[in-house]
């Protein structure tokens, strides 16, 4: 057998080269989480969430002002803020932290594919990997109500979904700006925890300890507030179901009266991916100058 | 032509390279020997351009680091340890040829060869599979593609005498291609070089040249007479592929693999009655390892 032919001038332009392996990056990132436990198990808790919820919670009776898809989108949409965050932190980064302690960047970084064209295939294919089941599983109770007759609060529903799909964002970029920090699984797991738990800790309801306490100014609760993703998200998505915010706490409805109606509700899609893109780029300017596996 | 100047890389307080000069010809092939910790997966990862180092590294005068695609689009790479990848064998398969431009189809003609039907493992994830099957398809992806430089790091090491034949078969094919060859042993790959260097503690203390003619690609006719029934000699003969007729064995081998076969028979030396090996390579010159002088004298201790 002979062997492949390389001919000398057959060397492709920059452009092509990058397309080609942030495509067959992002194409192997989806084949490999489909053989991933931690996918099937991620999937499935979303939609068993939205099948539990709408068992049991698709009715007529008001809770809270609530009603029928309405109800059920707010409760879903406060247990995605719970479980998506460190559930996203913690396999991105044992992924990522996992493959180059299994050798995986020894090998993969060994063939001929960018450096920046597989960290953005990588990227994208975990962003659309963690996106894929929450809003799946959204679009599934959305079907069933409009098959029951259920009215849909469509302007409700897409800035739900836009608002999902920025915190989704963040939290791979975070990810990835984690595992670019670090050279074991060990150390990116206490971390992307640690980060989580911190974030918890700055929600409203905390922060109102603080301020009733007093150890902390107003405008640096509020600023908390407006700079934790997990806030951001959080008065967010309360803002068309509940403009008054007032099943929230006193911070968000400070923010809330600062920024008004239109201006939080620029800030709660742009901050996040902001934030995701400058961590995500953070990430990427870190691994390329350092040894990759 | 590769070029090294002054690699050095250090880890911590630990300086695993320690200011590496060396140049590597078109086409020559390198034995890359030494113990555990010695720097050769170090070596090989700075070539890779994946490492940052102190010094520089240039291959075909590009730098790896700087121009990956291009350099290593030329290079052919089997890591020592086969990395733990949850994809399919498909997946993985259409990746590589993906991103260097190579045919899956030539891939798996080389799996093929390596006694490894790629069509019957497509669908299984590449880390549930054995550590030979893994070797196979990992030397299948690196030598069923367009490349002119081969970097192996131990190669043969889970490879079975059949297979092992069959790596000595394709790398005797790639003539004209750059190898670095990395090993514990000289013996378990002289056949297979023209220059020895090894490495200990990150320096370069041996540059030597080897002349091994005629090895690679060559074939042994063997026979030998055992003085009675053993079974562990019986699984190992059968092993090497040797066929018995009452106390007697008969079979090839590959000519790179005829230190191993001996150093198989010296251990059932008290068994073995009589052993008979033929060249049956057409025209072979006497296979006897000669070492020629190497152009930086006989120990380059740098």
């Amino acid at each position: 057998m002979r062997a492949p032919a390389l001919a000398a001038d057959d060397l492709p332009t920059g452009e092509k080269v990058f397309w080609t392996g942030f495509a067959a990056t992002f194409r192997l990132e989806i084949a490999e989480a489909f053989r991933a436990r931690w996918f099937a198990i991620y999937a499935a808790v979303f939609f068993a969430l939205v099948g539990v919820l709408l068992v049991f919670g698709l009715t007529e009776s008001r809770v809270l002002g609530f009603t029928g898809l309405s109800r059920t989108l707010v409760t879903y949409i406060q247990l995605t803020m719970a479980i998506v965050p460190i559930f996203i932190l913690i396999t991105t980064v044992r992924s990522l932290a996992g493959d180059r302690e299994a050798g995986v960047f020894e090998y993969v970084l060994g063939l001929p594919v960018g450096i920046g064209a597989w960290y953005a295939g990588r990227f994208v294919g975990r962003y659309v990997l963690a996106s894929a089941p929450v809003v799946a599983a959204l679009l599934a109770a959305v079907v069933y109500g409009v098959a029951r007759g259920v009215v849909v609060p469509w302007i409700e529903l897409g800035f739900d979904v836009g608002l999902l799909l920025a915190m989704i964002f963040v939290f791979v970029g975070l990810g990835f700006l984690i595992s670019a920090l670090t050279r074991s699984v060990d150390t990116a797991q206490t971390i992307a925890f640690l980060l989580w738990l911190t974030l918890v800790l700055a929600l409203d309801l905390v922060l109102l300890g603080a301020l009733i306490r007093g150890r902390l100014p107003i405008e640096g609760v509020v600023a908390i507030a407006m700079l934790n993703p997990l806030q951001v998200f959080r008065t967010g998505s309360m803002l068309l179901f509940d403009p008054q915010l007032v099943l929230l706490g006193p911070t968000a409805f400070t923010v809330f009266d600062v920024f008004g109606r239109v201006g939080f509700m620029i800030w709660s899609f742009a901050y996040p991916l902001v934030l995701g893109a400058l961590a995500a780029l953070g990430g990427w300017a870190i691994f390329r100058r350092g040894d990759l596996p | 032509m590769i070029t090294l100047k002054g690699v050095a890389k250090t880890f911590g307080a630990a300086r695993i390279l320690d200011d590496i000069d060396l140049e590597i010809p078109a086409g020559q092939r390198i034995a890359l020997i030494g113990s555990n910790g010695a720097g050769k997966t170090t070596l090989f990862r700075c070539l890779l351009g994946e490492y940052v180092h102190e010094g520089r590294v240039t291959i075909d005068g590009r730098d790896p680091r700087r121009d990956r695609t291009e350099v290593l689009r030329l290079v052919g790479f089997v890591p020592q340890i086969a990395p733990r990848l949850e994809m399919p064998v498909a997946a993985l398969m259409r990746y590589v040829a993906d991103v260097s431009r190579g045919d899956v189809a030539d891939m798996g003609a080389v799996a093929e060869r390596m006694g490894l039907d790629v069509d019957q493992i497509a669908r299984r994830p590449f880390v549930r599979l054995s550590g030979g099957m893994k070797q196979k398809l990992l030397i299948a992806l690196a030598l069923g593609r367009p490349t002119r430089m081969l970097i192996l790091d131990e190669p043969a090491a889970n490879l079975d005498p059949a297979a092992r034949a069959s790596l000595f078969d394709l790398l005797a094919e790639r003539a004209d291609a750059t190898m670095i060859i990395s090993s514990h042993r000289i013996d378990e790959i002289a056949a297979l070089v023209n220059r020895v260097i090894e490495l200990e503690r990150g320096r370069i203390v041996l540059d030597d040249t080897v002349t091994d003619v005629g090895a690679l690609g060559s074939v042994f006719e063997v026979a030998l007479e055992t003085a009675r029934e053993e079974a562990s000699f019986a699984r190992a003969a059968a092993d090497w592929g040797l066929v018995r007729d009452a106390d007697r064995w008969s079979g090839s081998i590959a000519g790179p693999d005829r230190l191993r076969f001996l150093g198989f028979v010296a251990r059932h030396a008290g068994l073995v009655r009589s052993l008979a090996m033929d060249d049956r390579t057409p025209a072979a010159p006497d296979a006897s390892i000669a070492r020629e002088d190497a152009h930086d004298g006989l120990l380059a201790d740098r």
